[in-house]
């Protein structure tokens, strides 16, 4: 009982939040769904004129065109994938911020996982090898290091 | 000895890495700069007005034939004042149709401003939705394509047209392009150009 409560209040806050992320734009929609959908896309496609803004927040002229154009193909009746298709044959893989994976596109998606790998061997040599040496001191340095340590 | 040594390595082999990844960083001249995704695509599909003549509707057929530039430029736009001079001599001195998108603007600025200017385009076509400028992904003026003899995208020039653009990569790709056009239509004693990519080499 407990856990429908909880589903209903969550549901209720959606639906508390959805009016009130679309209140800024001025395009007319027939349905809640496909206004909901065009807010989406337009915050997934990056304005290609600001290098790092999506066409939503940007008032760029190009970002204002394409957020028309998003308009017109969602009243088309377009997918959100024949959206991005569409972008992406006239802007390159520079308008999406979640690039497809692609070959070309590999480095981006697994570049920062191997920047990672190659980190985290070397932290690990290091650590290993400095521990290495802990063990590695020699008879005299020991000496010397009681000596030092007894002043 | 030679574990110190070794680990002495890392850091130089950081700092090269390092070196390399900004050397290509820095080499982007203009991180504006997007590559064209319409190379080897045939123009756009339009359907809109002629901007000196309001009753002439001009289609991608108006631009098919030759060889041509297609320019897209705005009153607002200060670079395109800044080309301006060029696109007046190349329209002048060499003989290449030189076709204008008039580019989210207002018609009766853009036909002032090519009186006050002067006018090198054949005609400018009206795209004051900027439609035909999202098919084209354009995302700002000036910009300028190569279009071959059959209406393909060859080349796409973000920014202004100078002397040096026009000598160092439009000129040599334009005549690669009309030397390819002539190949076609059978003339002899004239193998297969060179390739564009040469040139932006």
């Amino acid at each position: 009982m407990l856990n429908v409560r909880v589903v209903m209040l969550l549901l209720a806050l959606l639906w508390i939040q959805l009016p009130a992320s679309a209140a800024i734009d001025a395009y007319p929609f027939p349905d809640d769904a496909m206004r909901h959908r065009y807010t989406s896309l337009i915050a997934e496609l990056r304005c290609p004129q600001c290098l790092n803004t999506n066409i939503a927040g940007s008032d760029a002229m190009i970002a204002r065109d394409l957020r028309r154009e998003v308009h017109r193909l969602v009243l088309d009746g377009q997918t959100d994938d024949q959206i991005r298709e569409f972008m992406l044959a006239r802007y390159g893989d520079f308008i999406l911020y979640k690039p497809q994976l692609r070959a070309g596109t590999l480095v981006l998606w697994f570049g920062p996982l191997v920047f990672l790998l190659i980190a985290l061997v070397v932290v690990f040599r290091l650590l290993r090898r400095r521990g290495m040496k802990a063990v590695a001191l020699s008879d005299q340095d020991q000496a010397r290091l009681k000596q030092l340590l007894t002043k | 000895m030679k574990g110190v040594n070794k680990s002495l390595l890392i850091p130089l082999g950081v700092f090269v890495l390092l070196v390399a990844v900004l050397a290509v960083g820095f080499r982007l001249e203009d991180p504006h700069f997007l590559p064209s995704q319409l190379i080897d695509q045939p123009f756009p599909e339009f359907s809109l007005q002629a901007l000196n003549e309001p009753e002439r509707e001009l289609t991608t057929a108006d631009i098919t034939g030759q060889v041509a530039l297609v320019n897209v430029w705005a009153t607002w736009c200060p670079n395109c004042l800044l080309e301006h001079p060029e696109l007046m001599r190349i329209s002048r001195e060499e003989g290449i149709p030189l076709y204008g998108i008039n580019y989210n603007d207002e018609s009766e600025k853009a036909r002032r401003w090519l009186v006050r200017h002067k006018n090198p385009f054949a005609f400018s076509i009206v795209d004051d939705k900027g439609k035909l400028g999202i098919d084209l992904g354009v995302y700002g003026a000036p910009e300028t394509f190569v279009l071959d003899a059959k209406g393909v995208i060859r080349y796409r020039h973000v920014g202004e047209v100078t002397r040096r653009v026009w000598e160092e990569t439009l000129s040599p790709i334009i005549d690669l392009l009309q030397a390819e056009a002539l190949a076609a239509t059978g003339q002899p004693g004239l193998s297969s150009p060179a390739t564009i990519a040469a040139v932006e080499g």
